[in-house]
């Protein structure tokens, strides 16, 4: 998810119902095939030129990368019928290239290496939270979530210096080190991980919240009668039923980790770059080099882009966070 | 923790995947394990739950490589809390159970995101490294130079631009494609982009956007159009202050696919018997649009134009990986990372871009403590 920030607004109950009413409508619309086609002739011949507007840019992109370099740059990928020519060269030549810090190959490594600990940390930890947020009544406990939620809009720019620091020198106060850094060499993920964790967390309570808030009261109760404390309960109540909720979360956090560059700049140094790095890299030092761009755009989108494809429908419902039950 | 790390980062990474997340896996275990028998009642539990009082915050403070006396603080503080905890009002073990629950996250909130902030809020006010008060003067600086206001200004025009037209492409294409045949795959179409990495993205648009000098063939789409037609190619990305718009059509063409779902799902949420009755009424497909639709998705619309709005304020990958911030391209977000190795500045910029962000969460906030009076 490169661009919808991960950040996860409140909707009113009206709009939730709505959104609710409309996401079923659309799953049921891809059941029956709807027998009035209420839409005009044109409405839809604007659609489509709409589509193709959007599709054409990546379309052009996956045509050049198969392509000869010398005749990717003589002719235009739209002459491909009549400048024809077909290689795989790009593709070797891009992952196996020394025109990078790392190549573009251990970048792919680096990304997966990234990104399945990242995406599953700060599940596993604002699960917790949220269930606590919605299940423990304690004091001060709307302040501390309404703190959570203005968290995921505050920009991560204005932590990255300092929790670089964090990283790089510990904490003092005064002369008295409390913690003495993370010292972990660089070529640690170790940084990576934390930050993505942290910069998820908000999103991730706040959205998990919404959902294992609505669990019916019933069902925790009727737990409790059975003897099970909050730990079991957690375990075995509400970690299967929140089962959609943590899948589309899932799906952001591991889109969001795998397609970002910003906490990839700044906390992943060196020998750990992951291929959204490698890949500007590539376009500030060869910019030209179109066999290289393209097919190395294409070797980072092809990860996301089959998630997003397989898992479309959970990646819809949590756009539509938390106002669509099961 | 460090040593454990530099273990780590020494094996392939397809070792290191599965190591560190059972090692974490293992660790969330053992909490779930003693939050479930935190609230027994007896000896052997009160004894239990003392010693993971003392043990816990021990073990965590020697794990993160502090000095010894850090961990003896951490100790009699974790004896305090069992006291507290054992006389507890809601029984003992209550306390126990909420700080297992929320101090994972809490702690790193407040570590890798609460603290910063406010470390940013106060080195905007200091020197380079941090260490002298010097006043305005990072803000003299963001003000006093031309380059500067101009990354405020294109900031701002960003998030003026971007918005609207992702929204309105966005509903318009949602319109379209209701309940036509296909919609689904032209759905999806549009939808892609959001899947792409802005970096990809940016390197697709900067195809598109390519220019040759004159007695060259062009291979960017755009250009290719404009000499098909006998036109002098444009150079797309340098030319400013044009070049910024182009910069933006990358953010539309990803956000809009955003803005169509969501809008889409509102759009199918307007109660059928509403549209039904204003047909009957003789009003044509333009009429229900404008007055049974869109005040149907109003809020919607609010969500869909607020969340842009954000993602607008921190666009950075599109504007690093595109011009670097070069010709008169630049905007906040950027501004910060470029200028990471002079604190002061940086923070400046960030606080900045922060105030930027404030409306919005003010307004946020307050829709949701609306919410939850109303419920």
């Amino acid at each position: 998810m490169s661009a919808v920030a991960p950040i996860d607004l409140p909707v009113d109950q009206k709009t939730k119902t709505q959104l609710g009413r409309g996401a079923r409508a659309v799953e049921r619309s891809t059941l029956r095939k709807s027998k009035a086609r209420l839409t005009s002739k044109g409405a839809t011949i604007a659609a489509i030129v709409i589509a193709i507007l959007w599709t054409t840019p990546t379309l052009g992109l996956l045509i050049t990368s198969f392509r000869p370099p010398e005749l990717i740059n003589t002719s235009g990928w739209w002459s491909i019928f009549t400048n024809p020519g077909f290689t795989l060269g790009n593709y070797d030549a891009v992952l196996n290239g020394s025109a990078t810090t790392v190549s573009l190959g251990q970048s792919f490594i680096n990304s997966i290496a990234i990104t399945l600990p990242a995406a599953l940390f700060p599940l596993v930890i604002a699960s917790l939270a949220a269930y606590a947020f919605a299940w423990i009544p304690f004091k001060g406990r709307n302040i501390l979530f309404i703190g959570v939620f203005a968290l995921q809009v505050v920009p991560i720019q204005m932590a990255l210096v300092p929790l670089l620091s964090l990283f790089a020198r510990g904490l003092s106060i005064g002369d008295f080190e409390i913690f003495a850094g993370l010292g972990a060499g660089g070529n640690s993920y170790g940084q990576v991980w934390i930050a993505h964790t942290i910069f998820a967390l908000p999103l991730a309570i706040f959205l998990l919240h919404n959902f294992i808030s609505e669990i019916p009261q019933e069902l925790i109760e009727a737990a409790r009668v059975d003897g099970a404390g909050h730990g079991q309960t957690f375990f075995r109540i509400v970690l299967p039923l929140a089962m959609p909720a943590i899948a589309s979360f899932a799906i952001f956090q591991f889109l969001w980790v795998w397609n970002d560059l910003l906490v990839a700049l700044v906390f992943a140094d060196g020998a750990v770059g992951p291929i959204t790095k490698v890949l500007r890299e590539i376009t500030g030092n060869r910019g030209q080099d179109w066999y290289l761009l393209t097919s190395g755009a294409f070797i980072a989108m092809i990860v996301p882009l089959i998630v997003f494809f397989a898992l479309q429908r959970f990646f819809v419902r949590g756009l539509l966070a938390g106002s669509t039950k099961g | 923790m460090s040593g454990f790390l530099k273990w780590l980062a020494g094996l392939n990474p397809f070792a290191q995947i599965p190591l560190v997340i059972g090692a974490f896996i293992l660790v969330a275990g053992i909490l779930i394990f003693f939050i479930e028998i935190a609230p027994r009642s007896g000896r052997r539990y009160t004894i239990i739950r003392a010693l993971v009082c003392v043990l816990a915050p021990v073990t965590v403070f020697l794990v993160l490589g502090s000095i010894p006396l850090a961990a003896v603080v951490a100790a009699v503080l974790g004896g305090v809390f069992f006291l507290l905890d054992y006389r507890s009002r809601e029984g003992a073990g209550y306390l126990f159970q909420l700080i297992g629950f929320l101090s994972p996250a809490v702690l790193l909130l407040t570590i890798g995101l609460l603290y910063p902030t406010v470390a940013t809020f106060f080195k905007a006010f200091m020197n380079a490294r941090g260490s002298r008060f010097v006043g305005l003067e990072n803000f003299v600086f963001v003000f006093g130079q031309e380059a500067n206001r101009v990354a405020i200004i294109n900031t701002i025009i960003w998030v003026l631009v971007v918005p609207a037209f992702s929204t309105i492409v966005g509903l318009a294409y949602a319109v379209f494609v209701d309940k036509a045949r296909g919609e689904k795959v032209l759905k999806a179409l549009v939808f892609m982009p959001m899947a792409i990495s802005f970096v990809g993205a940016s390197i697709i648009w900067k195809f598109v956007y390519d220019a040759n000098s004159v007695d060259q063939p062009q291979i960017g789409l755009l250009n290719g159009i404009i000499t098909f037609f006998s036109g002098q190619p444009v150079d797309f990305i340098n030319a400013a202050p044009w070049n910024n718009l182009f910069l933006m059509v990358i953010l539309i063409w990803v956000q809009t696919g955003f803005a169509m779902v969501v809008l889409s799902a509102a759009i199918k949420g307007v109660p059928a018997e509403q549209m039904e009755a204003a047909q009957l009424d003789g009003t044509n497909a333009w009429e229900r649009f404008v007055n049974v639709t869109v005040p149907g998705i109003r809020s919607s619309l609010i969500v869909v134009l607020t969340t842009i709005s954000i993602a607008s304020l921190k666009v950075f990958d599109i504007v690093q990986t595109m011009t670097g911030g070069a010709n008169g391209t630049n905007v906040l977000a950027n501004a910060v990372y470029a200028q990471k190795l002079e604190e002061g500045r940086a923070s400046a910029f960030a606080v900045i871009l922060f105030l930027l962000v404030l409306p919005i969460i003010i307004y946020n906030v307050r829709q949701m403590r609306l919410q939850k009076e109303i419920r």
